[in-house]
């Protein structure tokens, strides 16, 4: 699903050219649960944002699905992301104005799904989240974990192809943040492809796969504990 | 526009009741800027959201554009909130999927306005917020600043009567933080009925008027200075 070659990124401020990520190889295929690792500052959010198509890159090659990123205009760019990913965060980016059951259906709007359609999709994902009594109130009326229900459910509700998650369970207690690498698991079981960036063993045992990032370099890959 | 009277709220939690807010009195007219101030946890955030229709008050009245509407369905709250109240929190609410264009367009949608309708008012506020370069780009593509920008630009598209803003300089720096306190300024000359909440005295010194709460009660009231002469 994804190739990276040499995949190099830095910023330059007058002369200095700062390096956030070098010459990274990575290849993920259709299905992984890939985990990346490191201290901060090791440049796992910069990769995530390039693996994501909301950052470019500054030398390398991006393959997704065998089509060249690095080469594409940032409209087309962006299209592929729309098509093709959901984003997870630490801190869930709801609407806090409108409720449970229109942020899940903001995506869709876009989409040119019909009412009738929206209505069934949304749904689906309020029924597979546990989330149905919860349909008509306000993120600010639930809980932290609930609300980072809703935020994948809201990535979920375009299916798509690829999640990617920056430290999901970062503003979660541990049940909550339990529950939430559970029904990751579960969505990698029904096919969708997972990279997540995390702190935490406990969160990388979820997956099959760990990659360790330092100083911009990868320095290491393992299977997972349990994978 | 807006009148308060023995506004209550108390939330119970497992046998434990907290007043949240307590015999609330306050009037707001067209065109004013108010700051509500006051320590953490004396309720400005619950009295913005019982303002913005977003939650109920226990007990007392809630008079918005000359109607009670504190006993109103969820629906009929919700009909009045879509067309009336922009909404403007600190951590910007902007949604990762959607382009800094969607994000503006998502409140004109629930308004049923017309596609080339919807175009034209959108292009209009990104070129008064300064994102018209940045329109096809996601939240996550742009600095602190440019997101509450958006989140205001998504506040004022359906050119509502009333903004009610949460924190909006919170998570800014105080140079990002000065232009969205300038924003604010230009919607109020222009006829913007604004309520924001803050903890910055210095941001509180752009409104007309400050309510102070404590322990879900309102202490005081001060005029500012500027509009005393």
């Amino acid at each position: 699903m994804i190739r990276l070659r040499d995949i190099t990124r830095y910023y330059t401020n007058g002369f200095v050219k700062t390096f956030v990520l070098r010459g990274v190889r990575l290849d993920v295929a259709e299905g992984e649960f890939l985990t990346i690792m490191g201290p901060s500052g090791a440049g796992k959010s910069t990769l995530l944002h390039i693996l994501g198509m909301l950052d470019a890159t500054s030398e390398g090659e991006y393959f997704f699905h065998d089509i060249p990123v690095h080469e594409l205009t940032e409209r087309r760019r962006t299209e592929l992301h729309q098509q093709n990913i959901g984003f997870v965060f630490q801190s869930y980016h709801l609407i806090d104005d409108l409720t449970v059951y229109e942020n899940l259906e903001t995506p869709l709007l876009y989409k040119k799904v019909k009412a009738a359609e929206r209505k069934s999709l949304v749904a689906d994902m309020l029924d597979r989240f546990g989330i149905v009594a919860k349909k008509d109130l306000f993120p600010a009326q639930l809980s932290g974990g609930q609300q980072q229900l809703v935020a994948v459910a809201r990535a979920m509700i375009i299916h798509p192809r690829l999640i990617l998650a920056d430290e999901p369970t970062g503003n979660l207690n541990s049940k909550q943040g339990e529950e939430i690498m559970a029904l990751f698991r579960e969505l990698n079981r029904a096919g969708t492809t997972i990279i997540q960036v995390t702190h935490s063993e406990k969160n990388a045992a979820y997956g099959h796969r760990i990659i360790h990032l330092c100083d911009g370099w990868v320095t290491g890959h393992q299977l997972a504990a349990s994978g | 526009m807006i009148e308060t009277r023995n506004l209550k709220k108390i939330y119970t939690t497992e046998d434990v009741e907290t007043t949240a807010l307590n015999q609330v009195n306050l009037a707001v007219q067209p065109g004013e800027f108010i700051a509500v101030m006051g320590p953490s946890g004396c309720g400005k955030s619950t009295l913005l959201n019982i303002l913005g229709l977003l939650d109920t008050p226990s007990a007392g009245e809630y008079l918005f554009l000359g109607e009670e509407v504190s006993r109103h369905s969820e629906r009929r709250r919700a009909q009045l909130r879509k067309s009336n109240i922009g909404f403007i929190f600190q951590s910007f609410n902007l949604i990762d999927e959607l382009t800094v264009f969607e994000n503006v367009e998502l409140p004109l949608l629930y308004l049923g306005i017309s596609a080339s309708a919807r175009k034209k008012r959108v292009l209009a506020v990104l070129e008064q917020m300064q994102l018209v370069p940045r329109k096809n780009h996601f939240p996550q593509q742009l600095s602190g600043g440019q997101q509450q920008r958006v989140a205001v630009g998504r506040a004022v598209v359906g050119s509502p009567k009333l903004i009610l803003a949460d924190e909006p300089t919170g998570n800014l720096d105080s140079t990002h933080g000065d232009e969205v306190m300038k924003l604010l300024t230009d919607l109020h000359e222009s006829g913007t009925t604004i309520i924001m909440v803050t903890h910055s005295p210095a941001y509180a010194d752009y409104s007309q008027r400050v309510v102070h709460l404590f322990d879900g009660h309102v202490v005081t009231e001060n005029l500012m200075e500027k509009f005393h002469v």
